[in-house]
């Protein structure tokens, strides 16, 4: 194999998993060990510059970057770093930081950028531009900003206090709210001659399954989304006692949980697929069940069962997983008599859609065959080059940290539009790679690796918190728990550094290397011969090989990054600092930079 | 500075007959300076006993005093130990393998504590063939009081901050066979592909078994004009030939051709083969390893690999007849036999 190009950014970035992982790359072992150093304000910063939104998305993220976690694979039944919920802890402990907020130039640069939609990829792009003196328009139907947070995801996960909070801070900056503002055409936005326009306008539309019986069940029916809405906005208060939500999803999760809070008693999800098969996060699931709601898998719905005019339950049919020799899945009646269960209501949680009725079809923007707006993956930016999507309304439904991430993006492809730049020139990540040596055998992280098993989030007692739909059920680590969570990380970004001209080969590494994950040997052509030749076994093929370029013996050093504990033993025993623990920062670059 | 290795290790590291991995053979974290050979060696045991299926519990390591006889302590953590008196180690191996032979016994010694002070020790050990394994820790100095020449520094080497040594070096595998050793090798720290097998080989022989492993101080004796140094060995190392060893239990002909080397059944069924062997050495024949030994010498090489092997040794206890339990398991039945046995052995005398 050629020896790896550590000066290309991405290789070290691949190491430090987690950010990764992040859609926003979040520098997250930078922030935990803040957390660790009792350095809150620093910690939430750094979040609030890649994410935008800790204290929110401490509480709600969809923590891609936890199954990512080096630390879940370093040994059997060992768990990711709670990485989500320290970032909560950096919120909930930090003073007031809006002195740390950017600065708003009072002179503005004289563009004028419409965003319609005020969700967290609107609020992003805001976020980016306002600092640079842009002048910003915001649109939404809803009476405040946040989007679906603050529809959708219900209080008992975000408290009202840190969803303002945090939109506050953004529209502070001086944005143009235009609240309770339906937009109906896309043509009257743009002949408001803005310099650019943002569609942040989310998926909004949910599912109907049109099955028999529906029409006669009528309000007993209602749409997931449409009904947490309804809740969120105090228009719906109570529900009835039997209640059936249809769909394994976490909006499924959010219906059921929110229904016991009012008044459901009998609250059941029924879904298709195998238990192992649902959407739902398996914490989402945990919390529901932990709620006393039971969730009845390999049930299809089949019909509404209307006695005098009025729903009385549903009928479902048993079903049975089967997968061909491609793995791919199959629901097959098990031949069962069908299931009935008792409903006063039902609310439906099977998927959204993307619905752009708004936007007139003749003004430059391409949809495709699925009704989607074309646009370029990485610019966000569509056919009508004034014209940018992110979030939910770019390529369907996800998730808050991935609103952001394009926000991010469709931020940096505004502004390079807008000073008529070429779009597609994406600036490059800014990166950083410093020694953490401080003496013979120091370093200035805390390179030991704890033992601690993943610290638990501890919740409000369950009685109250089914009493009152506002009162938030995790109660969040408290600064000790916190620690001693942040502790568990493994400081992957603290990266080991090979530089093969220093080395003598005297193997004290590899002797040294706790999890075996360092070997010299012969090169090889392919990187599968490569692996084979390994001191243990390495066939993690997510993780890369490093190798270096030859030593005197004509051996290579490889090294697996699988499972490198970041303890920087290799580096302590190396007589020549082959090894160096060196930090790597990686960020990427936001608009205006 | 980390005291303590983390915990985890390769979450798939390979188990061995009995369950156990490499890291269930693992000792403390080493205090030895970063570099230094002797871990090296340290790395090569737990590799070697790991592959040999060893339980922990029936090996006894002992050293005496320096660097390389601090070394048990980070290997073998699950093992009997014995730390003794500066070059005395042989002598208390002994009385343990008279006590009990059904251990393995690993010396662990240095070139100061086996070529100066011990070396009456270590001469007497061979002569009776002890069954044990010896292994130096040869870096040419007294590392752990600060680089002075050892015994076995060559004429004309400079250690860091020495002059070049005036005198003549002692050979450990050279006076080894002279003293009738039966299993004869040396190696290098920095070569475990040669180091694992000749020490798996060491443990399965019946007799004494001296591995002589150059193992550079990095501290000391690591500079250029040192003939102990990485570089230097590197360049001036010659194999015998290579050496793999192959457990009794697997079959011999699984991974060899038949004629494409020599094949020593040891002691306890296992196999060496031998392959590419030193044209001139047989390392089956005394006068033929002394030759090659001294010939490799003289053109300033250092002879590596298995020199020398008595398939036929005779170990002290086979030369003694002793007891063939361990002493701590006779009773009092089998010590105090009772009048008549002692009659028959009286009137046997008469
Ligand atoms: C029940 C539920 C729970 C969820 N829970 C989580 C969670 O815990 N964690 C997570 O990360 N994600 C969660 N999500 C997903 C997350 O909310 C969305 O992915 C995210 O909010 C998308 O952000 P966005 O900015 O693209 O759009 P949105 O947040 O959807 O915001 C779009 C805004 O535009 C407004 N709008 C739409 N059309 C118009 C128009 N024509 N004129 C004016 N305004 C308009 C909408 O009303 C809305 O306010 C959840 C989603 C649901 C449905
Ligand atoms: C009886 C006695 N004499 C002298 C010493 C001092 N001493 C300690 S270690 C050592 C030499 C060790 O050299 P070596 O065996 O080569 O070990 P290394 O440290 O080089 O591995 C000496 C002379 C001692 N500890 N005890
Ligand atoms: S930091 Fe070095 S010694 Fe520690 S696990 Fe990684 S490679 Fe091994
Ligand atoms: S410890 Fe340092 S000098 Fe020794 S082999 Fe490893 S990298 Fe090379
Ligand atoms: S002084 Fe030399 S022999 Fe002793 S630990 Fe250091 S390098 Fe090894
Ligand atoms: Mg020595």
């Amino acid at each position: 194999m050629k020896p790896t190009d550590i000066s290309n950014p991405e290789y070290f970035h691949k190491v430090v998993d987690c950010q990764y992982a992040c859609p926003a790359h979040t520098p997250v072992p930078e922030y935990i060990r803040l957390i660790a150093a009792g350095r809150y304000d620093d910690a939430y910063m750094i979040n609030w510059e890649s994410n935008v939104f800790p204290g929110i998305l401490g509480r709600t993220c969809d923590r891609p970057c936890e199954p990512a976690c080096r630390r879940g694979r370093i040994a059997k039944g060992e768990e990711p770093v709670a990485i989500c919920r320290l970032k909560r802890v950096a919120a909930d402990n930090k003073m007031d930081i809006r002195a740390r907020l950017p600065k708003i130039p009072e002179k503005k640069n004289g563009k004028r950028i419409a965003l319609i939609g005020a969700g967290p990829a609107s609020l992003t792009v805001a976020r980016d531009l306002m600092p640079l003196g842009y002048s910003i328009d915001i649109y939404d139907n809803q009476h405040a900003g946040g989007g679906m947070m603050r529809s959708q995801i219900p209080s008992f996960r975000l408290p009202g206090e840190v969803l303002d909070e945090e939109v506050n801070y953004i529209l502070d900056m001086g944005v143009v709210s235009f609240f309770n503002t339906e937009v109906d055409s896309l043509k009257e936005v743009l002949d408001k001659d803005y310099d650019a326009v943002f569609v942040g306008t989310g998926a909004p539309r949910g599912k109907l399954l049109q099955l028999p019986g529906l029409e006669e069940a009528g309000k007993q029916v209602h749409i997931g989304i449409e009904w947490l809405a309804s809740v969120a906005f105090e228009h719906t208060e109570s529900i009835g006692k039997r209640v059936l939500v249809l769909g394994g999803g976490n909006t499924a999760m959010d219906c059921c949980r929110t229904s016991r809070r009012l008044g459901g008693e009998d609250v059941r999800v029924v879904v298709r697929s195998p238990f192992a098969d649902m959407k739902a996060s398996p914490w989402e699931k945990e919390d529901a069940m932990h709620e006393g709601i039971p969730i009845y898998d390999n049930h299809t719905p089949k019909e509404f069962v209307i006695e005098d005019g009025k729903m009385t339950g549903m009928l479902f049919e048993k079903v049975e997983a089967v997968y061909d020799e491609n793995g791919k899945r199959s629901l097959v009646p098990t031949g069962e008599d069908l299931v009935f269960m008792p409903a006063d209501e039902v609310l439906m949680a099977i998927g959204q859609e993307n619905s752009f009725p708004w936007i007139e079809r003749d003004i430059g923007i391409d949809f495709d065959k699925w009704d989607m707006p074309v646009l370029d993956a990485t610019t966000f930016q569509s056919s009508n080059p004034r014209v940018f999507f992110g979030g939910d309304a770019a390529f369907g439904p996800e998730n808050v940290i991935t609103a952001v991430a394009q926000g991010h993006q469709a931020a940096v492809s505004i502004d390079l539009f807008c000073r008529g730049e070429d779009v597609s020139q994406r600036p490059d990540p800014y990166t950083n790679l410093v020694s953490q040596k401080m003496g013979i055998h120091e370093w200035s992280y805390d390179n030991s690796v704890e033992n601690d098993p993943r610290y638990v989030v501890p919740l409000a007692p369950l009685e109250e918190t089914l009493r009152n739909r506002k009162l938030e059920v995790e109660l969040g680590f408290d600064q000790d728990t916190g620690f001693k969570e942040a502790e568990r990380c493994l400081n992957c970004d603290v990266q080991t550094v090979f530089d093969a001209p220093r080395c003598i080969e005297c193997d004290a590494c590899v002797d040294v290397c706790p999890t075996d994950c360092i070997t010299f040997t012969e090169n090889a052509e392919e990187e599968e011969a490569l692996r084979q030749r390994l001191n243990a076994p390495a066939g993690n093929l997510a993780q890369d090989l490093y190798v270096s370029t030859e030593l005197p013996t004509r051996r290579v050093m490889v090294k697996d990054e699988n499972v490198c504990l970041h303890c920087g033993l290799c580096a302590e025993r190396c007589p020549t600092t082959a090894w160096d623990m060196q930090k790597f920062l990686y960020s990427v670059t936001k608009a205006g930079l | 500075m980390s005291y303590q290795i983390p915990k985890f290790r390769h979450p798939d590291l390979p188990v061995n007959e009995l369950g156990y991995t490499r890291a269930d053979y693992e000792g403390a974290i080493s205090t030895l300076c970063a570099g230094c050979g002797h871990d090296s060696i340290s790395g090569s045991i737990v590799r070697a006993c790991h592959e040999l299926n060893l339980e922990p519990h029936r090996i006894a390591k002992l050293s005496g005093i320096g660097c390389s006889s601090k070394a048990p302590t980070y290997f073998l953590g699950k093992s009997h130990g014995f730390n003794s008196v500066h070059g005395r180690m042989p002598s208390v191996v002994t009385g343990a393998a008279m006590g009990n032979r059904d251990l393995l016994y690993l010396g662990v010694s240095g070139d100061g504590d086996t070529a100066s002070i011990g070396m009456g020790q270590f001469a007497h050990a061979i002569r009776r063939n002890l069954n044990m394994v010896y292994i130096v820790m040869n870096n040419g100095c007294y590392g752990l009081t600060k680089g002075q020449d050892s015994a076995t520094a060559d004429e004309g080497s400079a250690s860091k901050k020495g002059d070049p040594n005036p005198f003549s070096a002692i050979d450990l595998p050279g006076l080894a066979l002279q003293l009738g050793a039966t299993f004869v090798a040396r190696s290098f720290s920095g070569d475990k592909g040669q180091l694992v097998p000749l020490i798996k080989a060491a443990m399965s022989h019946r007799g004494f078994a001296l591995i002589d492993v150059v193992s550079p101080c990095v501290t000391f004796n690591n500079n250029a004009g040192s003939t102990k140094s990485y570089e230097f060995v590197r360049e001036h190392a010659e194999a015998t030939g290579t050496v793999d060893f192959v457990p009794m239990r697997e079959e011999i002909t699984a991974h060899y051709a038949p004629g494409t080397g020599t094949e020593v059944t040891l002691h306890d069924g296992s196999v060496l083969h031998l392959e590419k062997l030193d044209e001139e050495l047989d390392p089956f024949d005394r006068l033929s390893a002394m030759v090659a030994i001294e010939k490799h010498r003289a053109a300033g090489e250092i002879l590596t690999g298995l020199i020398y092997i008595d398939k036929d040794s005779r170990d002290l206890h086979d030369v003694l007849e002793t007891s063939r339990r361990p002493l701590n398991t006779l009773t009092e039945e089998d010590l105090c036999p009772g009048n008549k046995v002692l009659a028959n052995i009286n009137s046997s005398l008469r």
